[in-house]
């Protein structure tokens, strides 16, 4: 266990050293989304009964963790493999689940970290609601974990940089954006509500957001299934790769 | 190790090598670049896995049972790698909780001291020149006490006070029961240091055994003269001989050759302006075997 909590503080350390990106910087990012959008949209659209601006705000929190979570160990992992310090965590006797879990749980709290800064930055800008908050956090924690574990599947597989930011502005990126950041599905012709039923970050969106105002596109038990279905999938998946040492050991 | 092979696309690094080190040596693994040297230390850290054949740490599997192989192993690597986000105390401390140690700094502090950087220990990283960077990697190598040090090329590129203070700690180590295990291009380190050397060329061990018996192996002196008009020196005499710097060397079979040499060359008409005997040493070891010139060197360990 010594060798996870250590991969784990050293993690943690590694972004905290470097708060003012990797915390502070998403933070302003998402207070700017706030101001625009908030303020073009406040006075012309509601949704669910929500003026535009709280429906907005769960939408930048769980964003901000998404992105964060996935930035977290992607970034971690292409650095220590291109300049070549990631053997320092091969030599030792760590086993490939406690790298996973070190890595996975430094992502969830960075995206955590992040998202309590949003939530903190924003939530003074309109009247919240905090109906149901263990949905809140359970989504958030389900969020960081898929994402975090995305985030290694790209930083093992990536040999250089160009190849992440292909993987994130290709595939992390739209799978965040199209999944109701920014609006309801039930604003979506019908055709794309039901693609956005195949986007699994759609459902973290649906359930998180169901946490603060008690409504949601579907219900948050089947939200929180098909959440979990995929954090495990996307689990075994890095687990299956660390434990063949895919791009790591050769 | 048992057979070790190795092959990246149609390279063949390591090509059945063979060797088992005993615990407490010091051995030189010496090679040109590019012999899989460091593809055989990857295969005993872990960082390569090799095709087939087996490698064992203290009878340890390095697959199988990597999590005990890996906690006797102490590695420096040959590239000049470090984590720019700590300090090299934080990096020191990183490494021992990596290995399952907590509250380390007594050993920590020591081997800052041995290695001469004591005054960097809160320094980031970054700001450490390339030596100092290449200590913090010994200095993480050893954070566990390893009973097994894997140096590969440890003074590339050191300066001569910290190649003498690293080699002096080293020393000590194995003394006191650590086998080390060395690659260098430093041919007088490796004779110096190793009790036992194995050389590889293209994958494979093409002399294995102790360095007092390849030296002897290869024993011989040269008499090397700089003699005013060569040219004069009888044909067979000139073909025997070597040009090197100026010199004619001539290899002895035994000292008195030197009276029948230097008889050969009066009788000629030359004048010897210098002279000087030569012993054999390592480097003259490994350019022989590497050369293929000495038959029966390949043999020795396969």
């Amino acid at each position: 266990m010594t060798g996870f909590r250590t991969l784990l503080y050293k993690e943690v350390l590694r972004f905290w050293k470097v708060g003012f990106q990797t915390i502070a910087a998403p933070v302003l990012t998402a207070l700017l989304y706030l101001l625009i959008f908030g303020h073009v949209l406040e006075d012309r659209v509601q949704i669910n009964g929500l003026n535009y601006t709280a429906f907005l705000i769960p939408g930048l929190v769980m964003m901000s963790v998404l992105q964060n979570a996935f930035a977290n160990s992607s970034s971690s992992l292409i650095q220590a493999k291109v300049t070549g310090s990631i053997v320092f965590v091969l030599l030792p006797p760590i086993s490939y689940v406690e790298f996973f879990m070190a890595y996975v749980v430094a992502a969830v709290l960075r995206g955590m970290m992040v998202g309590l800064g949003v939530l903190a930055a924003t939530f003074w800008s309109v009247p919240m609601e905090f109906v149901a908050p263990g949905w809140i956090v359970l989504f958030a924690l389900v969020a960081g974990g898929v994402m975090g574990g995305l985030g290694m599947v790209a930083g093992i597989w990536a040999d250089k940089f160009d190849q992440l930011a292909a993987f994130q502005n290709f595939l992390i990126m739209p799978l965040t954006m199209l999944s109701g950041v920014f609006y309801s599905i039930g604003s979506l012709p019908a055709f794309w509500q039901q693609v956005s039923h195949f986007n699994p970050v759609f459902y973290l969106i649906d359930g998180f957001r169901y946490g603060f105002f008690g409504v949601s596109d579907v219900s948050p038990g089947k939200s929180l299934i098909v959440s979990s279905l995929f954090l495990l999938v996307i689990a075994l998946a890095t687990l299956a790769l660390l434990r063949k040492g895919y791009k790591l050991r050769y | 190790m048992r057979q070790v092979a190795k092959a990246f696309g149609h390279v063949q690094a390591l090509d059945g090598v063979s060797l088992e080190i005993a615990e407490g040596e010091f051995f030189g693994l010496l090679g040109p670049n590019g012999a899989g040297k460091t593809t055989l230390i990857s295969c005993l850290a872990g960082l390569v896995r090799a095709d087939s054949g087996a490698v064992e740490v203290m009878g340890h599997d390095v697959q199988t049972d990597y999590r005990n192989a890996r906690r006797l192993l102490g590695v420096v690597p040959q590239e000049l790698v470090f984590d720019p986000f700590f300090t090299v105390r934080e990096t020191l401390r990183i490494q021992s909780g990596y290995f399952g140690i907590r509250r380390n700094d007594d050993w920590i502090d020591e081997v800052l001291e041995n290695l001469d950087l004591t005054a960097k220990a809160d320094t980031n990283m970054r700001r450490l020149s390339g030596g100092m960077k290449r200590r913090v990697l010994v200095a993480q190598a050893l954070v566990h006490k390893p009973p097994v040090i894997v140096l590969d090329e440890p003074t590339a590129g050191v300066d001569v006070e910290l190649r003498q203070g690293l080699w002096a700690f080293i020393r000590r180590l194995n003394h006191a029961g650590h086998t080390v295990i060395l690659t260098t291009h430093y041919l007088e380190e490796a004779e110096e240091l190793c009790g036992r050397i194995a050389m590889l060329k293209q994958g494979r061990v093409v002399a294995l055994d102790s360095t007092r018996r390849l030296l002897e192996r290869f024993s011989g002196r040269t008499l090397s003269l700089r003699v005013a008009e060569p040219e004069r020196l009888p044909v067979e005499l000139r073909a025997r001989a070597v040009v090197r710097d100026g010199f004619l060397d001539f290899p002895l079979a035994g000292c008195q050759e030197v009276e029948l040499l230097l008889a050969a060359v009066r009788e000629s008409g030359c004048t010897v302006q210098d002279m000087r005997m030569t012993e054999v040493d390592l480097e003259d070891v490994f350019v022989s075997v590497m050369q293929g010139v000495q038959e029966g060197a390949a043999g020795g360990g396969r």
